[in-house]
């Protein structure tokens, strides 16, 4: 194994400034996840409390065996999306372990808007319900939810990818033996009322507990008959008589505690199949990162420094290290786990798309997971450049990322734009999972070039009815679409709209790809079978 | 000439035996029951004989039993160590019938001893002194008075029939003699039918102090100076201590030499004890003789640098005595303290279960420890309570002491009650410390040798704090897939993604239940605890299995002992014990509906037949463990359903004994 050589002089002041300007990017991400991990408003937390139920948070640390991690999903969804607070889209999903079994963990908060569900929510919600399935991992769903967001029916009720495909979902996760767990803590009304109809096996807490398709109100108006709600669909009822619910709880924490017990007999055993070795800290500390990654970042920096504070040891075997440079591949370890690393190292010419398809071919006829790391402004441009086929060697790639059925997980560490994105397999090519450095970028081009195409386009037009266009009136047309793709290509709008699964602080990337890597190797490996590719 | 000894014993007493009997190159036998199959003393020995079950009337006290295991190992000698078969004269006679030496004084002696009454006449003409007193068939009042005033005050007015304190009275001046008098009289009438008075001197805030004396076959003795004894509980020594801390040395040798007379009375052969009251002026009276090795005789090895068993072995062969009186000398100064398995918070009583940890300090030439137990053993109620003996030696009493607080500060017992803390509280009271101690001692300083609150203090929060990270990663790790042994989900480092989590463990502790937070791992832990009396927070790190952690800053020692849902953490000389309590789960969820037995023991007899109706707190059974009988009460109002132990039977604490329905209330 070779090691990686530092060559980042800790003591240069371009490192200290750059480390000043991640620090307060990371420190305005951790505040806004602190502020959004409160949930509802102080009024709403208390209410929720008095009547004996824990806040969602702490139904997961209840759940999760102690001491777990907690692998949280789109911590900033819906963040500045409605008009309106909906901290985390009003629903918590994430990965830890129950009962020693990597799970996952989708929690309804009642504490945002009743619990209800927003346009975003669905999406967090069928993203979990994605993520449990491409890694084969159990669901325990924790509800307590007033159903659809009725205002929004239109966004959420009748789409293929809305509120009916949870539990089209179910059902298809549970055909494939991902088991299906609920624990109803709150009400579970209407098309709700299916999450614990459509579980494996269902748990209900005494007088917090409802599953109904109507309520009270509903019923009254619907047919006249009174009732109240614990007697309409209480865990009474469903645990002895109708039969909806399978297990009665006295109290949150005992549900929780029969939920574990549930995981505890499943019966699944991990094979992950790989050459897994002891893991080793990288001899460099994570924290360098910050110094690494330069303030403008339109300035390059070798990726090999980021990939020396990842990898297990940094330890790094480069494949094709001479040949399309500007792609850099290898194999190393991270957590003991074997992976594949696919990273930018600048823009992608014809020779690193190549090099980039044949290492994704060698790791999926290995079995090997891969890990992207996303810094891409694009691929080259230019006459030479088409004449030289980098559509057709470009496409090679994308076809490679499409295909590769071992685990891939990318991480945004810069830019991701344009068709650099697809052949470091961003969303659209389904990683298992995605997150994103709070300093990366996303978008289509860059907000410059955006702004410089679309000048030239109008500057055209004017030129052909004769007119002129300042530089100044030309700047003054380029600022706004600028500021937008600034905007737009933030991770915290990226983020709020589920493009990716989160936002981290880079130092923590290897603790997340370590994460990911455990969770994801719960597959039984696949084969691949690769389209055509473009000679 | 001993070549091969037998030991008819088990415990400390064994091991010690055979430590010096393989120092000496005699080869050893040891005995066994059923319940120390795999006892360090048999583990020690070079052969050892199994006697019977764990009962010791059917095993350690069974002579036949014992006498065929020295015949069939071919041992020429019997040690009987202290109790057991030790000062049985039967036991004598049979050995020197089977011709195997018996490692003691002959049988006579041993008789001569055994009774009281017998013993004091004998004392009384060998000039040994007793408590003055009048034991006369006269009654006349006048003729009482007159030999109180011979016995000179205070005196004790005793009813010879009696017992229980019952007509019983102190006088302190002649002039409260007849009332006190007619007071005892009448007491003794109405509780034993019979008014008949004894007299004795009342001897004022008396010591115990002991005379070690060794005497040959040739008709030579020598006193190996005095034991100091008289820190007891209900007859039971807790410290003792050589030389007797103030005592003159003309005292010293008064007695020494009052022993010896006594020993030589009886025909004394060997190791025996003269056990004398001290008063304050100075007075001492013979109590009884023990013709044995005392359980306490290390702290006379300390400070006369002799063997003591190497000397009964030298005489039972027929040796001389290998010292003569003018070449033994005292140095410095000793101190023995009885490690027990007990609750001296719960009127002492005797603890049994598994000894999780005994990690005694470590030996040198001024700390030594007796023991017959090891880590994995049990304490079982078949026999003694006692862990080991710790023996410190100083070259003053001061220094003695200082290092004997030092090593029980670094004494670690886990898995049972111990008495450490107490110990350590008995001998760091001033009285002690300035050598005021009497038979009283422990009643006269109770409020603050046994009350003291228990208060929970950072670092003992810090440790739990500690412990419970730990115990979390080690399950965390345990709990990961064989083919995916490092998987970072099973790290146990409670990440999350952007946030600090704080973690929350109810405990019980002190009897009190407290909350602890914690957050981070345990390289980089913090703690929050509102019960903590002086510190409500901090931080503590731990390299787990290394014996240290670091709170704020400050390096100190710690380890720690876990089982189930308990814990025990050993922090800065400190030990904590709590139990890990489980989240409250609601009501309806309370499935036990028993009463379970509070330690291992022996049922006496069920009060109440099944199906029995009874009211709160009505006794329902009775066991008998360590020689106490304990009373299970009803709950609540309620039926016994059922039994599931009978009388005679054997239970293990924490077994189900009763199946017991509480009452449901009816409207």
């Amino acid at each position: 194994m070779n090691q990686i050589q530092t060559k980042i002089n800790s003591r240069d002041p371009a490192f200290a400034e750059n480390r000043e300007q991640m620090q307060s990017i990371v420190d305005d991400l951790q505040e806004k996840l602190e502020t959004i991990a409160k949930g509802g408003s102080e009024r709403a937390r208390e209410k929720h409390v008095s009547r004996g139920k824990l806040l969602p948070r702490d139904r997961i640390d209840a759940l999760l065996d102690p001491g777990s991690p907690f692998l949280e999903f789109s911590q900033l969804a819906a963040f500045d999306v409605y008009g309106e607070d909906v901290p985390a889209a009003g629903i918590l999903t994430g990965i830890g372990t129950v009962s020693g079994q990597p799970c996952v963990i989708v929690a309804n908060d009642a504490t945002v808007k009743g619990g209800t569900y927003y346009p975003l929510t669905v999406k967090k919600h069928l993203r979990a319900q994605a993520i449990a399935d491409e890694n084969n991992l159990p669901c325990i769903y924790l509800v307590d939810s007033g159903g659809a967001n009725l205002p929004r029916q239109d966004e959420v009720f009748p789409d293929r990818e809305h509120f009916g495909r949870i539990f089209f979902n179910q059902a298809n996760l549970s055909a494939k033996n991902i088991p299906q767990i609920a624990v109803v803590m709150g009400s579970c009304t209407a098309g709700g009322a299916y999450v614990p109809a459509m579980a494996d096996e269902s748990i209900m807490v005494k007088e917090q507990a409802t599953i109904f398709l109507a309520g009270p109100p509903l019923v009254k108006a619907a047919t006249g008959e009174e009732v109240t709600a614990e007697e309409l669909g209480g865990a009474e009822v469903h645990c002895k008589t109708s039969g909806v619910s399978d297990h009665f709880a006295n109290n949150d924490t005992h549900a929780l505690q029969i939920a574990r017990n549930s995981v505890a007999r499943l019966n699944r055993v991990k094979n992950p199949g790989l050459d897994i070795k002891k893991p080793i800290e990288p001899i460099y500390p994570p924290e360098d990162i910050y110094g690494i990654v330069p303030k403008d970042s339109r300035q390059p920096f070798d990726v090999r420094e980021i990939i020396a504070r990842v990898v297990d040891g940094s330890e790094f075997d480069e494949f094709k290290a001479m040949y399309g440079t500007t792609l850099v591949t290898g194999f190393a370890r991270i957590h003991g786990y074997p992976v594949g690393i696919v990273a930018n190292n600048g823009i992608l010419f014809a020779e690193s798309a190549q090099k980039g398809a044949h290492f994704i071919e060698l790791c999926a006829q290995r079995n090997i997971p891969l890990v992207f790391l996303q810094n891409i402004t694009g691929f080259m441009v230019g006459k030479q450049y088409e004449a030289g086929g980098i559509a057709k060697h470009g496409a090679k790639m994308v076809t490679a990322v499409a295909t590769a059925k071992v685990p891939k997980i990318t991480i945004l560490i810069g830019g991701s734009f344009g068709a650099g994105n697809y052949g470091m397999c961003g969303r659209a090519y389904d990683p298992n999972f995605l997150f994103m450095w709070p300093n990366a970028r996303i978008s289509v081009m860059g907000g410059e070039q955006a702004a410089g195409v679309l000048a030239q386009v109008k500057s055209d037009q004017m030129a052909a009815k004769g007119e002129r266009w300042s530089e100044e009136e030309i700047a003054k047309f380029k600022q706004p679409i600028i500021d937008d793709y600034e905007h737009q290509g933030h991770p915290y709008y990226a983020s709020a709209r589920l493009w990716d699964d989160g936002v981290i602080d880079p130092k923590d990337t290897r603790t997340v790809l370590g994460l990911c890597l455990a969770a994801a190797t719960h597959k039984e490996p696949e084969e691949t079978k690769f389209g055509v590719f473009r000679m | 000439m001993i070549r091969k000894l037998l030991i008819a014993n088990r415990g400390e007493i064994a091991c010690r035996i055979i430590r010096t009997a393989r120092r000496l190159g005699v080869a050893t036998v040891a005995v066994y029951s059923d319940a120390d199959a795999n006892a360090l003393h048999v583990q020690q020995a070079d052969e050892a004989v199994h006697l019977g079950p764990a009962p010791a009337k059917e095993s350690y006290l069974d002579i036949d039993k014992v006498l065929d295991a020295a015949k069939r190992t071919g041992a020429d000698a019997i040690h009987p160590g202290y109790g057991f078969l030790s000062e049985n004269a039967h036991f004598c006679r049979a050995c020197e019938e089977a011709g195997i030496i018996f490692v003691g004084p002959p049988a006579g002696a041993i008789e001569a001893m055994g009774s009281k009454s017998a013993a004091k006449r004998i004392m009384e003409e060998a000039n040994v002194p007793l408590v003055p007193g009048y034991h006369g068939q006269s009654q006349e009042p006048g003729i009482l008075e007159g030999h109180a005033n011979r016995i000179g005050y205070p005196v004790l007015l005793k009813a010879a029939a009696g017992g229980g304190g019952k007509g019983m009275r102190r006088v302190d001046k002649p002039d409260e003699f007849h009332a006190a008098l007619d007071a005892a009289k009448r007491e003794a009438q109405s509780a034993f039918n019979d008014e008949i008075m004894l007299i004795e001197r009342y001897v004022v805030n008396p010591r115990h102090v002991e005379i070690q004396v060794f005497c040959d076959q040739h008709g030579k003795g020598v006193y190996l100076f005095e034991r100091d004894c008289s820190v007891q509980r209900r007859h039971q020594k807790v410290v003792e201590e050589a030389p007797a801390p103030g005592l003159p040395a003309e005292t010293r040798k008064k007695m020494g030499e009052a022993a010896l007379r006594a020993a030589h009375a009886i025909g004394y052969v060997g190791a025996g004890t003269v056990e004398f009251l001290l008063d304050a002026g100075g007075s001492f009276y013979f109590m009884e003789m023990n013709t044995r090795l005392q359980v306490e005789h290390p702290v006379t090895e300390m400070i006369t640098g002799q063997d003591l068993v190497a000397w009964q072995l030298a005489v039972a062969a027929g040796d001389p005595l290998p010292l003569a009186q003018d070449e033994l000398h005292i140095v410095g100064h000793a101190f023995e303290v009885r490690i027990y398995a007990e609750d001296p918070d719960n009127d002492f009583l005797p603890a049994t279960g598994k000894l999780l940890r005994h990690q005694p300090p470590p030996e040198n030439q001024s700390v030594r420890v007796d023991t017959g137990v090891q880590t994995g053993d049990e304490i079982s109620v078949h026999y003694d309570p006692m862990i080991s003996k710790l023996i410190v030696h100083g070259s003053n009493r001061r220094e003695a002491l200082a290092k004997l607080d030092r090593a029980l500060q670094h004494y670690q017992i886990a898995g049972l009650r111990h008495n450490i803390e107490f110990l350590r509280r008995v001998i760091n009271h001033t009285a002690f410390v300035n050598g005021r101690v009497n038979t009283h001692f422990i009643e006269d300083h109770e409020q603050e040798i046994l009350q003291q609150e228990q208060q929970l203090r950072s670092q003992q929060c810090a440790a739990i704090a500690v412990f419970l990270a730990h115990r979390e990663t080690r399950d965390q790790h345990r709990s990961a897939p064989k083919a995916d042994a490092y998987s970072p989900w099973h790290s146990g480092n409670n990440w999350r993604n952007g946030l600090t989590v704080w973690r929350s463990q109810k405990v019980e502790v002190h009897g009190r239940e407290i909350e602890i937070h914690f957050s981070g791992s345990e390289q980089n832990l913090f703690w929050r605890c509102s019960a903590a009396v002086d510190n409500q927070s901090g931080t503590v790190s731990s390299l787990h299995g290394q014996g240290v952690a670091v709170l704020d800053g400050r390096r100190v020692n710690y380890s720690s002992v876990s089982h189930d849902n308990e814990g025990t953490v050993f922090v800065s000389g400190e030990q904590v014990d709590f139990k890990i309590l489980p989240p409250d789960i609601g009501e309806g969820s309370d499935a036990a509906h028993g009463l379970e037995a509070p330690m291992n023991g022996t049922i006496v007899t069920l009060l109440v037949k099944p199906g029995a109706k009874v009211m709160q707190d009505e006794p329902l059974l009775v066991m008998e463990a360590m020689k106490m009988e304990h009373t299970l009460r009803a709950p609540a109002d309620g039926t016994v359903t059922q039994f599931f132990c009978a009388p005679g039977e054997l239970v293990d604490g924490g077994s189900l004994l009763i199946d017991f329905s509480s009452e449901t209330v009816e409207n």
